[in-house]
């Protein structure tokens, strides 16, 4: 589904005293189709920019990026637009993915809106809105609400329907659960697991806690100051590397 | 003997949609040099209770009850005789150092702001004073760190210097809000060590919703659901044999325990359910826990749990 070959990501700065961080450093990898691929590493590692230049949201230095056989870092922006609805990100923090002006409802059913999934009438969207709502384990009276009268769990499952409202194929979840309680972030992982065999999803899901990487993934790459260090199966990853476990000096409950 | 003693403290907001109860008859003790961890969900009340204690809630907050520190009902002391005790011997360390600290204040006259009010010396003693407190929380190269400004720093690095303003005037008591929130493992475990260190011989009040964190640094720790603390014990006996269903349910939605998160949300805190609080989303609710608020009851070994399961 996913095939990366070489890529790089360098942000240069200043003026005169040319610096250059290489955030992304010949990173090479693939993720089968319906499968999920964990990245773990430390803050600042370059995880998240290596997700955002998977969905092509910024610009590679150089490399190749193929998504369903097709080469995504040599599309224009045209032909980009169009296969992006088969590409979706969910972010850290979902109260500012969402739009603080637009109700709940109208959120979801944007994509339908604008023609995403084929032509539909407004009753046939809000049927699909209610459904989607249904799903991710929302009530039908949130449809009415603003993102800010819903807590971080409940609008990041509005970011989820609103996701699965596009249909798309491959997801990038870049610490989804990053700003949410230990018991809801469970309740939207369980959830995030039990959409992607509904959906049949193909899934990159970024996080530094190796415990949540190994629960949700097949696969897991480490990364380390913009390189993949090693790649493998969840179980012989996780062993290879029990440092990353958060708090692994800490007491562990 | 108790440092700080917290007895049927209310603290609630009036809304145009209600009285929110956020912190509803709440009893605590803290002890000279006692850890005492604070855990529960975002909401439940925990920042409120932590804020009351050092009397920095807007206006609007009806605070009820009694805090005694030394001897002295915190909640009586006028403006003046507060300000001079906070900081200098309650101290808070405030959550998002992003955004608590001044964004355009050098990171070290922020600490030294305290040590001159408090402390009487001059700007240059209090300056340098500030450049030893960042050396004590490991900030390398503390004379250049302490003229940068907060966006010079990382995010491990500004929660340093929250703990820096925190002890700056050497309190007795330290309330630490969520300490290591969005930082990674490694920062986290860092900060945690330093916390341990620079609390060994002050009390201080944990307040975090992750347990790890609460069982590598306290002593104690209380439950705090919907306003009110449902256990309190000593943190390995809470954490190994946790009592109450929501407890339970906690620990169980950990990643290492296996991710089984309790079903529904936490209940408004204006329109609380009047029997238990917990009741709607308890696997084990029994008819008395629908209409009978239980009370927080001792059960053996200094463990104290409200729930109608252990009367």
């Amino acid at each position: 589904m996913i095939e990366v070959c070489d890529l790089k990501k360098y942000f240069s700065s200043g003026l005169l005293k040319k610096q250059c961080v290489k955030s992304v450093d010949g990173v090479s990898f693939h993720i089968a189709r319906g499968d999920t691929l964990g990245l773990v590493g430390e803050s600042g590692c370059g995880k998240t920019t290596l997700g955002r230049l998977l969905l092509r949201l910024i610009e590679p230095t150089s490399g190749q990026i193929f998504f369903d056989g097709t080469d995504i870092s040599r599309l224009n922006q045209r032909e980009l637009r169009r296969i992006r609805p088969r590409m979706q990100m969910i972010f850290q923090d979902p109260d500012s993915s969402l739009n603080p002006r637009m109700k709940i409802g109208e959120s979801i059913a944007e994509p339908f809106r604008l023609g995403l999934r084929g032509k539909s009438n407004r009753r046939e969207i809000r049927d699909r809105v209610l459904e989607l709502i249904e799903t991710v384990g929302l009530n039908p009276e949130h449809v009415n609400r603003y993102p800010h009268q819903l807590s971080g769990g409940q609008n990041q499952r509005v970011v989820l329907a609103r996701i699965l409202a596009i249909n798309p194929d491959f997801i990038v979840a870049d610490e989804p659960t990053a700003s949410l309680d230990v018991s809801v972030q469970a309740q939207i992982l369980n959830l995030i697991q039990d959409l992607k065999d509904e959906y049949d999803l193909t899934l990159l899901f970024i996080s530094h806690d190796m415990e949540i990487v190994r629960h949700m993934s097949d696969r897991i790459a480490v990364m380390e100051e913009g390189k993949i260090v090693d790649i493998g199966d969840s179980e012989i990853v996780t062993e290879a590397h029990r440092n990353l476990i958060t708090d692994s000096m800490l007491a562990r409950v | 003997m108790n440092l700080l003693n917290i007895h049927k403290l209310n603290t609630y907001f009036p809304t145009p949609d209600g009285l929110v109860k956020a912190v509803d008859h709440v009893d605590l003790q803290i002890a000279d040099s006692e850890k005492v961890g604070l855990i529960g969900e975002t909401g439940c009340g925990k920042t409120v209770l932590g804020m009351s204690i050092v009397r920095l809630l807007d206006s609007s907050a009806q605070i009820n009850g009694r805090i005694i520190y030394r001897g002295r009902d915190i909640l009586e002391l006028a403006e003046e005789d507060m300000r001079s005790l906070r900081g200098r011997e309650i101290a808070m360390i405030l959550q998002n150092p992003t955004t608590s600290l001044n964004p355009v204040m050098r990171v070290g006259d922020q600490i030294a702001e305290g040590i001159r009010l408090h402390g009487g010396l001059d700007k240059r003693a209090a300056k340098k004073r500030a450049v030893e407190i960042l050396k004590s929380v490991m900030i390398h190269d503390a004379e250049r760190r302490a003229d940068q400004y907060p966006h010079e720093f990382s995010g491990g690095m500004k929660e340093r210097a929250m703990i820096a303003i925190g002890l700056s005037c050497d309190p007795s008591i330290i309330i630490a809000d969520e300490p290591t929130k969005g930082l990674d493992a490694k920062t986290k475990t860092q900060i945690v060590q330093l916390l341990k260190g620079v609390t060994e011989h002050k009390s201080m009040l944990m307040i975090t919703h992750d347990l790890n964190v609460a069982a590598s640094i306290c002593d104690r720790v209380a439950v705090m659901y919907a306003g009110e603390i449902l256990e309190v014990g000593k943190v390995w006996d809470v954490l190994k044999n946790p009592m109450h269903p929501y407890t339970r349910g906690f620990i169980n939605s950990l990643p290492s325990r296996g991710l089984k998160p309790i079903r529904g949300s936490s209940p408004s805190l204006i329109d609380l359910p009047s029997g238990c609080r917990f009741c709607p989303r308890c696997d084990f609710a029994m008819e008395a826990c629908k209409f009978k608020h239980p009370e927080i009851t001792p059960a053996d070994d200094g463990q104290s749990v409200r729930c109608f399961l252990y009367t």
